[in-house]
């Protein structure tokens, strides 16, 4: 197909109008790509942020996340403990958790405290299904962040060829 | 005794005019407001699936198909909003005005030799003069709306009309001249030995375009292009109102589908080696000219305005000429 003078391609009057019909006949005949939410739940890749999960037991309450956080979502409230080792020494002073709530009404889902958290803390789980009638409730404690936990993926496998990651390559 | 009287009393029944008139219109009234839904049910899905979507699928059990059932019902449900600057009479007999002709098509149409409302002699003729009536309906709801994009609408509308009107015109004329009758019944006749798309292809595509055009649908809708003018005349329509020019819309796909099947597919004629019932075949010709106008729909995009009136008077007019011409030397030759 030689270009014409004016850079349009040469070709017969009303083929592109055909082929323009020729288009949507095979859109139509092909199946919709349409994933008709409520009845048929999607299939989301692990990556999803869909909700933040906290995993309790690795927070060290470094207040991190929190002061990381753009618009002030997280809220933590913490006290001072001291331990005496069962072995003896000097006793050791330890935070203990006392509150830690995420404000999803807040949150922009920007994953900054997953990022910065050192202690693998907070994972991105892919569930979505959580609106509520009060904005009250968008709260959520950190019961219910633990139960997010368990909804969270594996990541997703490395490519073909790819770096082992950094923990495995010791 | 009783049974003869009975049956005497229903036979005169149905010869008294009066009777027959109500049913007739009944009958007519049942096709439009039926057909019209299943042929918006159909722009629905093929649109949708055109663009790799489902279309409704929850209105009613299986695939939405009470979609429009239920905008229908909607509809009536809305506040019946008339602008403070509007002519009120003017715009509320504006829908009717825009739907009534496309009922009057209907009343012509035969979907058998025998299974019409009416055979008019002058039944081309009839329509022609009817679906030239709806943009008054059109014009009416512009101007009285009193806001600039009805205004406009009405306007470029009333250009397209006269524009359009004419290759109409003459697409039938030539389907006339061949078949030698105006009656619908008698050009479906006539089509016995050859579909008339056959020897008038061009006058077909000529009609088809200009009743596009008519129905002010995509590629040819700058009446109510929604980009430029919001929805033409229609803007300031809400509820009944609005869903009146809607079905409108559909009832004229319906209705001009009809007449191109009558005017160049052999109307209620089966296709050689085939015999089947008038009534089926003649839905599914409309089925199949409903779905092409959807498909164009879908494919197309809009024509601009000095573009649109170009192509009528530039193109399709000289070239309905040409061969209505052509059909006439043919004609005379011939006999």
């Amino acid at each position: 197909m030689a270009a014409e003078p004016n850079g349009q391609l040469e070709q017969g009057i009303g083929q592109g109008l055909l082929k323009g019909l020729a288009v949507t006949l095979k859109t139509m005949l092909r199946p919709a790509v349409t994933v008709q939410y409520p009845h048929v739940k999607p299939d989301l890749p692990p990556r999803t942020r869909g909700v933040i999960a906290l995993k309790e037991a690795n927070c060290t309450v470094c207040y991190k996340c929190s002061r990381e956080c753009p618009d002030w979502c997280i809220y933590i409230d913490a006290h001072k403990e001291t331990h005496d080792p069962a072995g003896g020494g000097r006793a050791r002073s330890v935070k203990v958790l006392d509150r830690f709530a995420i404000d999803y009404a807040l949150c922009m889902y920007c994953g900054i405290c997953v990022e910065v958290c050192p202690f693998d803390a907070l994972f991105w789980s892919p569930e979505f299904e959580y609106a509520e009638f009060d904005i009250d409730e968008m709260t959520h404690e950190k019961e219910r962040l633990e139960d997010w936990t368990y909804t969270v993926l594996p990541p997703p496998a490395l490519e073909e060829g790819a770096e082992p990651p950094a923990e495995a390559a010791g | 005794m009783i049974a003869a009287t009975g049956v005497s009393v229903v036979e005169e029944l149905f010869s008294n005019f009066w009777v027959v008139l109500v049913l007739k219109t009944a009958a007519v009234l049942g096709f439009f407001l039926v057909v019209p839904l299943g042929v918006g049910y159909l722009e629905h899905k093929v649109l949708a699936h055109m663009q790799a979507r489902l279309g409704p699928m929850e209105a009613g059990a299986f695939h939405g198909w009470a979609q429009l059932v239920a905008d229908g019902v909607k509809f009536i449900q809305k506040e019946d909003v008339i602008p403070a600057a509007a002519d009120r009479t003017v715009f509320s007999l504006a829908p009717a005005v825009a739907m009534i002709p496309y009922i009057a098509i209907l009343v012509v149409l035969p979907l058998s030799g025998s299974a019409f409302a009416e055979d008019l002699d002058v039944g081309i003729f009839f329509v022609m003069a009817m679906s030239s009536v709806s943009v008054i309906g059109v014009m009416m709801a512009g101007w009285s709306s009193a806001n600039k994009f009805s205004l406009i609408g009405a306007l470029r509308a009333a250009a397209q009309l006269i524009a359009y009107e004419l290759p109409l015109v003459l697409g039938a004329a030539g389907v006339v001249m061949l078949a030698g009758t105006l009656s619908m019944v008698g050009i479906v006749e006539a089509q016995r030995d050859m579909w008339f798309v056959i020897p008038l292809a061009p006058l077909f595509l000529i009609f088809m375009i200009a009743s596009l055009a008519e129905l002010t649908r995509p590629p040819f809708d700058m009446p109510v292009a929604d980009s430029e003018i919001i929805f033409g005349a229609y803007t300031e329509y809400t509820g009944l109102k609005f869903a009146f020019f809607l079905l409108a819309e559909y009832g004229g796909i319906v209705a001009l589908s009809g007449v191109a099947s009558v005017l160049f597919l052999g109307g209620y004629l089966s296709p050689p080696g085939l015999a089947l019932p008038g009534p089926l075949m003649m839905m599914g010709k409309i089925g199949v000219l409903s779905f092409v106008v959807i498909w164009l729909r879908a494919t197309y995009p809009r024509l601009r305005e000095d573009q649109l009136q170009r192509f009528a008077w530039v193109t399709l007019v000289p070239a309905s000429l040409v061969w209505i011409l052509g059909t006439g030397f043919v004609k005379v030759w011939w006999q």
